[in-house]
């Protein structure tokens, strides 16, 4: 372990923006391209508290996208993420569920966050989450991608709200199977809901919830 | 008269979230519907009435992550 000055750590944060960084718990749901992108930003910025939920492992086909590593191929996932984001920061609580987040266990997981980022694969997964967040907890943020897929063509990215939910994307660019995301695309859509997630947990004025 | 993401859409008695999707030939499986903000969860496509002058969001899920 190596021991860092706290003081020094956030010596380059905002400090008029970092304490509503660090008070703040944020669930990711999924650890792949989109989550493990989204953690490690998160965790950079300050974020005090992650809970992170994905039952997959690292399989060597991630690496052309996620942010795991050749020595990490077939371990879990978020056991993977959690090594790599303590490399980066020891002040980032990190909670780490090895389970398939479904509708029955959504609040037992992530009841405690103040905003959940959808980082599933699967549409029916983003479905399921969507609707499941937004009947349980219709006024906690959630922030979901949807259109990641191909290269090129950046001014397509938006994010588009409807209420508590924020999608993140294209919304139009479908995957072809047996096909992957390409890492810039991926990274850059996991960053724009990072940095939405780090603009909601600031004070609005004049917005109510 | 409705609006559906933001386009002007004829609306008609009986009109159910499911008619409206058929009728915009939205064909999409996974997708997100609000009527005046409240979502309407998938099972309730159906039986789920659009009211006439609602405001009527549809957005389409894709897989990637």
């Amino acid at each position: 372990m190596i021991v860092t000055d706290t003081l020094l750590f956030f010596a380059a944060h905002d400090p008029e923006l970092l304490p509503f960084w660090r008070n703040a718990t944020i669930g990711i749901a999924g650890a792949g391209g989109l989550g493990s992108n989204i953690a490690i930003s998160l965790c950079r910025a300050g974020i005090g508290k992650l809970i992170i939920a994905d039952f997959d492992t690292v399989s060597l086909t991630n690496l052309n996208r996620q942010q795991f590593y050749l020595d990490q191929v077939d371990l879990l996932k978020v056991d993977a993420l959690r090594a790599n984001l303590l490399r980066i920061s020891p002040y980032t609580e990190i909670r780490t569920i090895p389970r398939r987040v479904s509708a029955d266990n959504l609040a037992q997981i992530f009841g405690s966050v103040d905003i959940l980022i959808e980082a599933f694969d699967a549409a029916e997964q983003k479905q399921m989450l969507i609707e499941s967040w937004q009947v349980l907890y219709p006024h906690k943020p959630i922030i979901a991608a949807s259109g990641i897929a191909g290269v090129g063509d950046n001014d397509s990215l938006k994010t588009i709200r409807l209420g508590n939910l924020y999608l993140c994307g294209d919304g139009s660019s479908e995957l072809l199977p047996g096909i992957s995301p390409v890492a810039p695309r991926v990274a850059i859509v996991a960053n724009m809901q990072a940095n939405l997630c780090l603009e909601l947990l600031l004070p609005r004025p004049g917005e109510k919830d | 008269m409705i609006k559906v993401n933001e386009n002007n859409v004829e609306w008609e008695v009986g009109m159910t979230v499911r008619s409206l999707l058929i009728k915009m030939k939205y064909s999409f499986p996974m997708l997100v519907v609000k009527i005046n903000g409240d979502l309407v969860k998938k099972a309730d496509y159906d039986t789920t009435p659009i009211p006439d002058e609602a405001s009527v969001m549809v957005i389409h899920l894709i897989s990637g992550g």
